[in-house]
């Protein structure tokens, strides 16, 4: 099929689909009209049932939890997928990218990026473990919070080498995040049947509401999300950089 | 105004499709996904938004205060987690991709057999 007539029987396709879309759409209540009444029963009673002010941390971490323990377990199975895809194959060889053209060298990195990359580097990891620490209390949580972390980890890449980032975060280190936040999601569920519950049912002190040790496994949870998330997306930064700067497969010029 | 937000989900998906379906590279469209795929966030939240709500979180404010709905805050929060996921495993692939056949673009990459 050629472009031009992909392109349109895909425009044909998508007046007609785009007519259905919209014809179905505006069948939805008005925007900005909520009827309820799921919404309105949460926000009526989580906070006082859970103790956590986040209502959405309550929904995702409490009374889904087992649904956001397979989402956790989608981004692990994406991250394995990944560093399955990206191994070094068979015909592939390692070598350092100096080596392939001894005669350009790359711009060296600027001391202002540098020391801006660096000196940000601190306050994102900080802000990071805050966003987590946090996700019961405010907008936030584990997913978040461990994509900010993981940016700590890109900024150490910007600001110095590949090298240096692997020294920071070891491929040890993030492995084991990752491992003990998907193994640490179960462990917590486990609680409640050991304490005589359901699975991942909230069985630790609720606390008081807004306090940063309140609502039960909600913290625990979300720690373990965002060692999860953090380790999987450094092991994830880290694959697509080796992709870039190490491997090479034999005789290609770059 | 009463449909605005529906409208533009419909059109991010329709202008997302339309993307993946002329593209001529990979990482183009793997973006273009991502494009059709936010239009389920603005369909969401658009789905579970009250005028005047604030979001639904009761630190700074008491209970009962008019806010939006929370499940679908949830709903689009796992939605973003799993778009990130198949944007980083379809990466993967076009790397791949790249290696064998030397380019992205969909149109040069023939089925051969290794």
């Amino acid at each position: 099929m050629t472009p031009r007539l992909r392109r349109r029987v895909f425009l044909a396709a998508a007046a007609v689909a785009g007519a259905w879309l919209l014809w179905g759409l505006t069948g939805l209540p008005d925007y900005g009209v909520y009827n309820g009444p799921y919404g309105d029963v949460l926000n009526r009673v989580a906070v006082a049932e859970r103790k956590a002010t986040n209502v959405v941390a309550s929904v995702t971490f409490d009374y889904r939890g087992v649904d956001t323990m397979g989402e956790e377990y989608i981004l692990f199975a994406a991250v394995l997928g990944v560093a399955i895809l990206l191994r070094a194959q068979r015909d592939e060889t390692e070598q350092s990218p100096d080596e392939d053209a001894a005669d350009r060298h790359a711009p060296a990195t600027s001391n202002a990026v540098r020391v801006i990359g660096l000196g940000l580097v601190g306050p994102v990891v900080l802000f990071g473990i805050y966003v987590v620490a946090h996700g019961h209390l405010t907008p936030g949580g584990g997913f978040q919070g461990g994509v900010v972390l993981a940016t700590g980890a890109l900024l150490v890449y910007l600001s110095g080498e590949y090298v240096t980032l692997r020294r920071v975060s070891p491929e040890v280190l993030t492995d084991a995040a990752e491992s003990v936040g998907a193994a640490g999601y179960v462990a917590i569920g486990l609680l409640g049947v050991v304490a005589g519950a359901t699975f991942l049912t909230n069985v630790l002190p609720l606390g008081r509401p807004g306090a940063l040790l309140s609502a039960g496994t909600i913290p625990p949870i979300n720690l373990a999300v965002g060692l999860e998330v953090a380790g999987g997306f450094v092991l994830l930064l880290s694959e697509f950089l080796e992709q870039a700067l190490v491997i090479r497969r034999p005789g290609e010029v770059t | 105004m009463r449909f605005l937000p529906y409208v533009v989900a419909a059109w991010l998906l329709l202008v997302g499709l339309y993307g993946i379906v002329t593209s001529r590279n990979l990482v183009h469209a793997i973006i273009c996904l991502s494009v059709a795929q936010s239009s389920t966030y603005i369909l969401l939240l658009s789905v579970g938004f009250r005028r005047g709500g604030t979001a639904p979180i009761f630190l700074d404010v008491p209970v009962g205060t008019r806010a939006v709905d929370p499940v679908v805050g949830a709903l689009t929060l796992t939605d973003i987690v799993v778009g990130a996921t198949v944007s980083a495993l379809l990466l993967a692939l076009a790397v791949q991709a790249h290696k064998h056949h030397g380019t992205l673009d969909p149109e040069r990459l023939k089925p051969e057999r290794d």
